[in-house]
């Protein structure tokens, strides 16, 4: 044992000795420091989609250290041929559909009739919750799409000073807007949250496409049905990812990378697009396509009757409360 | 008239910071905006090569492009200006832009964007040239008055050259073929389409 030991301690200095003899003269043959210079052919050939080049810099702004990022053409390609099309095609088709319904299906009336009678369908605050949210929305809607269509649509029409202006005072009101939305949404969700779980009545509601294109036939509901759920749903998963990717564009040095806000931008931009679609709906209804229906934001008291057909559940509830008038007026829907 | 361009030959900069510094000083730019800068490569590996990069003036400029107001403009040498009478502070140009140009002052709502600055080619901005009002928006214009860009005019290795792009590219050629090696034309094939080795 001792002996093989020893053998192995000198194999291994005959093979350091030859390393330290041997090294020196192999550098000197194979290092090039020019052949060895990176080359930016290589490094961009190297990376990958969205990928950069970076290095060091001796400057405090780290984002800086970013050389060559290919991907801002990437970027340039989404913002001036998809993000059009997106919105284009949901916000015009949506408006598109709305009208077709409007024309096929007509205004839905209220079958009763207004009874005369009235139930508090929303309390002032939240109605306040309610516009104080909307407001704020259809202001940031605008500016936002004018940073994605007004080059196209209002420059031409307005020249490049006035629409500049204009587009100048956009962005600060919805970097300031920003912040009550993002406040009436918190409060939005504690105030709504406990009605809108989805439940068993919801898919009947949704197999019965809501009652919505046969008349008289209106599903029973609670406080709110499954398309008003749906909407409560949209509203706050978009506007939690309209509010964390606006975070970063609002503060773009916090992330300190040109990659990260290109992504949240695209977020921003596309749930943007989604999210004005479905509020055109949402606003259709209330206003424009259903009898009696804009009652519950306007005065927060809607017609019993409309209640009776749209909130059959609910009514019962508030009723056995004691707090709405137990009306004589025909029910819309049975009960069962 | 010549299509005017930057070129770093990154086998002769060393580093020195001093492009950056020049530029600064010429324009009286503001703290924290740099409109050019020097970044090294494989920092501390063997083949360290260091490059000062700003504006590449590109060819169909992907700034231009996503401008919401549309503040830019190309003049007849090539050089990509804009104007800060028109720019918001979006931020759309510093995302669009492959070499990280456009800065900008820390001075809207929340310390967000004010009215972006980046690299002029030394040529101010849409005002009437070397009037106040230029200098106080876009700094100096020694285009205007037959000089080229400073930071290129004192780089000491005469690693950075500004002029006509097919100038610089031939010296560059010169070189590589004399010395036998180059890394090549850093960004003129994301900024002008043009191949790094051709």
């Amino acid at each position: 044992m001792p002996g093989s030991l020893s053998t192995l301690k000198v194999l291994c200095a005959a093979l350091a000795l030859l390393f330290v003899v041997a090294h020196p003269a192999a550098a000197q043959l194979s290092f090039k420091p020019t052949a060895e210079a990176v080359q930016e052919d290589k490094l961009l050939n190297a990376l990958k989609e969205g990928d950069k080049i970076t290095g060091r810099v001796s400057i405090p702004d780290k984002m800086s250290s970013s050389l060559i990022q290919p991907a801002g053409r990437d970027w340039r390609d989404f913002q001036r041929s998809t993000l059009p099309i997106i919105g284009g095609v949901a916000i015009i088709g949506m408006l598109a559909v709305l009208a077709i319904f409007l024309m096929v299906r007509g205004r839905i009336r209220i079958e009763g009739g207004f009874s005369g009678k009235t139930i508090l369908r929303f309390a002032s605050f939240e109605r306040f919750i309610h516009w104080l949210t909307a407001s704020c929305f259809i202001i940031l809607a605008l500016s936002g799409l004018n940073i994605s269509f007004g080059r196209m649509l209002i420059l031409p029409l307005f020249g490049p000073e006035a629409f500049s202006t204009m587009s100048g005072y956009g962005k600060w009101a919805h970097n300031y807007l920003a912040f009550p939305f993002m406040f009436g949404l918190v409060a939005m969700f504690l105030i709504w949250i406990k009605d809108n779980i989805p439940g068993k009545l919801d898919l009947q509601w949704i197999k019965q496409g809501g009652g919505i294109l046969a008349n008289g036939k209106h599903p029973p509901a609670k406080r709110f049905n499954a398309g008003q759920k749906g909407i409560f749903w949209i509203v706050i998963i978009g506007g939690v990812l309209m509010s964390l990717s606006g975070w970063y564009l609002l503060f773009p040095y916090i992330p300190g990378d040109v990659t990260t806000l290109q992504i949240w931008t695209v977020i921003h931009a596309v749930i943007a697009m989604l999210f004005i679609a479905a509020m055109l709906a949402h606003i259709y209804i209330g206003s424009v396509g259903m009898e009696g229906a804009f009652d519950a934001m306007g005065t927060g008291e809607v017609d019993l009757n409309w209640a009776k057909e749209h909130h059959a559940l609910w009514v019962e509830e508030e009723q056995a409360k004691g707090q709405a008038p137990s009306g004589t007026a025909p029910r819309g829907v049975p009960a069962e | 008239m010549a299509r005017v361009k930057f070129l770093c030959d990154a086998d002769r900069c060393i580093e020195c910071n001093a492009c950056v510094t020049a530029c600064k000083n010429e324009h009286e730019v503001p703290w924290g905006i740099n409109r050019r800068r020097v970044v090294t490569i494989n920092d501390g590996k063997p083949g360290e090569r260091s490059v000062s990069m700003a504006c590449m003036h590109c060819t169909d400029a992907p700034c231009a492009a996503v401008c919401p107001v549309s503040c830019f403009y190309t003049t007849a040498d090539g050089v990509v200006l804009h104007s800060k009478d028109l720019c918001i502070g979006c931020g759309y140009c510093f995302y669009a832009c492959p070499f990280g140009a456009p800065q900008y002052p820390k001075v809207g709502n929340f310390g967000s964007r004010g009215k972006m600055d980046k690299c002029t080619y030394c040529a101010g901005g849409p005002e009437a040239d070397n009037t106040p009002a230029e200098y106080a928006k876009y700094g100096a214009n020694r285009l205007a008055e037959g000089k080229l860009p400073i930071c290129a005019e004192m780089c000491s290795t005469k690693s950075l050259l500004a002029g006509d792009g097919a100038i610089i590219a031939e010296i560059y050629k010169e070189r590589v073929m004399k010395r036998g090696y180059g890394s090549g034309m850093w960004g003129w094939k994301t900024a002008y389409s043009d191949s790094p080795t051709g």
